[in-house]
């Protein structure tokens, strides 16, 4: 499309257990998002290959990547990226609709486990920072995936918030074994994890085990 | 929710959540559609008032007219040749077959003076099968009878016009009228017909035999009574064209013209001029309706720019969608489902307006207007189908957009 390539990633090996709570570090401009972005089937990469529950996925039409988002990848965005105009409830279902197929119950389930049942039908532009985040953790939590991907979850959120929201998700994790990917400038949250991963340059300069 | 219903629940909040853009986009849509509707309508119900009022007048007449005089090149006006006669009428009246009656008259022109009233009239010598032809109706007294023909009796009966002319406001029946040199008495007075081509209303009507007593009524060379116009009806409709074919080989050979000469008369059918003036009105109705489609095009074009707008607009949503795990497929119909469901919408709307023009424009008496369904159904199927046209890009854009930059974008 007339845009320069730019080569983000080089030399990556990484793997990331089933059940395992990992947190991405690194400074802007490092890869962080494009691994998330790879990870999440939004992408794929040039050269290299990406084995999602064992099955190589690098080499899929968008198409296909669309099906293994809807039934696999739940994503978590620093801006939330509710849709305005719809509902709480309508913008979790959202989240069912190309997975399946839209689930009202469901929803509101979903909706409940992040304790945010009592505002189903508020838009969320009548929702507070944290309560939208919430709404965006029970979108990607509705239809149950295997991996939920976090970008930045918190870097919206005041200090208080974002602690809701980092405990929401860790629950997640222990009560559900969802694999969980997180994003994150703050040390703080990575520590909660149990494994860090250090991006620089395009490639992993660190990992730590908590 | 069904899973079908979902994208067009979705396109329902599209259009709803942008309820200005969405009706004047419509806009655009419902004045094209409105205009085909309209303009059809106004042709459609002149096509019908036309056949109805060749209906009245009798679909099953058939005429036979003499054809022009030609002497030495020089071409006279269709009908100044004196080539039919009364004999021509028997011969038809016994020798072909579907006919119901036959009517030839002699028309010529007489100085008709009442009291102090003087006009100069239209006079026809007619036999009693004219009414019977022309389906003529009284307003009073009798027509012209068997008896009153073979006698030669001197009555009359008049056109609704002429006898608002010479007796306004007095009943004609009974009375004396100066013709020519002649005293007639006025036995009936026929219903008006309105007016056309063909109209009795401006006509005073007595019997040929009379009329023949009254002026030198022209014979042919062979001595045989020359008259106007041979008018007949056709008992079955359809042999209509047959009892032509049939007239014009009998009058051939009566007539003794060989092989390669023109006729010396003309047979034309009431059915033959209604298909051609409702062929007519036809063309111009469709003509009408290609103008009014044009401005539904247009009306497209601007559904399809506002579809490119919102697509732009929306460029964030579709990334969180793409996202969700919308493929290309569902984001294409999302948005193409939307663009129709904003024409279908329009389409309706323009219907009903539509009719409301014509509905008043009949009220008002300024035109009779038929909206028939064929054409609600084309318009509304056509704006569903422009929006399906005209949204096909728009929503392939959007299918094509790459969720990560789409996500990115404000």
């Amino acid at each position: 499309m007339g845009k320069r390539e730019l080569t983000v990633l080089r030399g990556i090996s990484l793997n990331i257990e089933k059940g395992e709570l990992v947190a991405i570090m690194g400074p802007s401009g490092s890869g962080k998002t494009t691994i998330l972005n790879l990870v999440g089937c939004l992408d794929t990469p040039t050269a290299g290959n990406y084995y999602l529950e064992g099955r190589e996925v690098s080499r899929l039409s968008s198409g296909e990547l669309a099906q293994v988002r809807g039934q696999k990848v739940g994503f978590v965005f620093q801006t939330f990226n509710l849709l305005p105009r719809l509902s709480a409830l309508a913008n979790v279902d959202l989240g069912l609709r190309y997975s399946g197929g839209g689930d009202s119950r469901r929803a509101m389930e979903a909706l409940d486990r992040v304790g945010l049942s009592d505002r189903a039908n508020h838009r969320p532009t009548e929702l507070s920072g944290g309560e939208q985040q919430r709404v965006a953790i029970a979108r990607a939590l509705a239809k149950n995936p295997p991996l939920i991907l976090a970008d930045e979850p918190t870097g919206n959120l005041d200090s208080r918030a974002g602690e809701e929201i980092i405990s929401i998700l860790t629950s997640l994790h222990s009560e559900q074994g969802i694999t969980l990917v997180i994003v994150t400038h703050d040390a703080n949250i990575a520590h909660r994890c149990q494994r860090i991963i250090h991006f620089k340059d395009g490639q992993v300069v660190a990992e730590e085990k908590i | 929710m069904k899973k079908w219903l979902e994208p067009l629940a979705s396109a329902w909040v599209g259009v709803v959540t942008h309820k200005l853009r969405s009706s004047l986009t419509i806009l655009g849509i419902v004045i094209g559609v409105a205009a085909v509707i309209a303009l059809m309508s106004i042709g459609r119900g002149a096509e019908a008032s036309i056949i109805s009022s060749i209906e009245t007048l009798g679909s099953d007449l058939v005429f036979i007219r003499p054809g022009a005089t030609s002497y030495g090149g020089v071409t006279g006006a269709a009908g100044s040749a004196a080539s039919l006669t009364l004999e021509d009428a028997a011969a038809i009246s016994e020798q072909v077959p579907y006919i119901a009656s036959v009517a030839p008259f002699y028309a010529t022109q007489l100085q008709i003076v009442v009291g102090a009233q003087n006009m100069r009239a239209s006079v026809r010598g007619i036999t009693p099968e004219y009414q019977q032809a022309y389906k003529l109706e009284m307003t009073g007294g009798a027509f012209i009878s068997e008896h009153d023909y073979q006698r030669g009796a001197r009555v009359a009966v008049l056109g609704s016009n002429v006898k608002e002319t010479l007796f306004e406001g007095v009943d004609p029946l009974g009375q004396q009228v100066r013709m020519g040199s002649n005293v007639v008495r006025i036995i009936g007075v026929l219903e008006s017909k309105g007016e056309s081509m063909i109209s009795p209303d401006d006509v005073i009507f007595i019997p040929l035999t009379t009329l023949q007593q009254m002026v030198a009524q022209p014979r042919t060379s062979s001595g045989e009574r020359v008259v106007s116009v041979i008018t007949l009806t056709v008992s079955e409709q359809e042999h209509a064209s047959y009892v032509v074919d049939e007239i014009t080989s009998l009058l051939r050979s009566r007539h003794q013209l060989g092989p390669g000469v023109d006729d010396d008369f003309n047979v034309t059918s009431m059915e033959e001029i209604s298909t051609m003036l409702s062929e007519t009105i036809g063309t111009m109705t469709l003509l009408l309706g290609a103008i009014a489609a044009i401005s539904l095009l247009v009306g497209g074009i601007g559904v399809m720019n506002i579809m490119l707008v919102s697509v732009l607009e929306r460029t964030r949503e579709i990334g969180i969608r793409k996202a969700l795990g919308a493929r290309e497929r569902d984001i294409w119909i999302q948005f193409l489902i939307e663009a129709s469901f904003l024409t279908l919408a329009g389409g309706i709307i323009g219907v009903i307006v539509g009719w409301l023009v014509s509905y008043f424009v009949n009220n008002m008496g300024l035109m009779t207007t038929v909206v028939s369904a064929d054409i609600v159904v084309l318009a509304v199927s056509v704006s569903v189908g422009i929006g399906l046209f005209f949204g096909f890009y728009p929503a392939w854009n959007a299918s094509r957009l790459n969720p990560i930059e789409a996500l990115r974008s404000e």
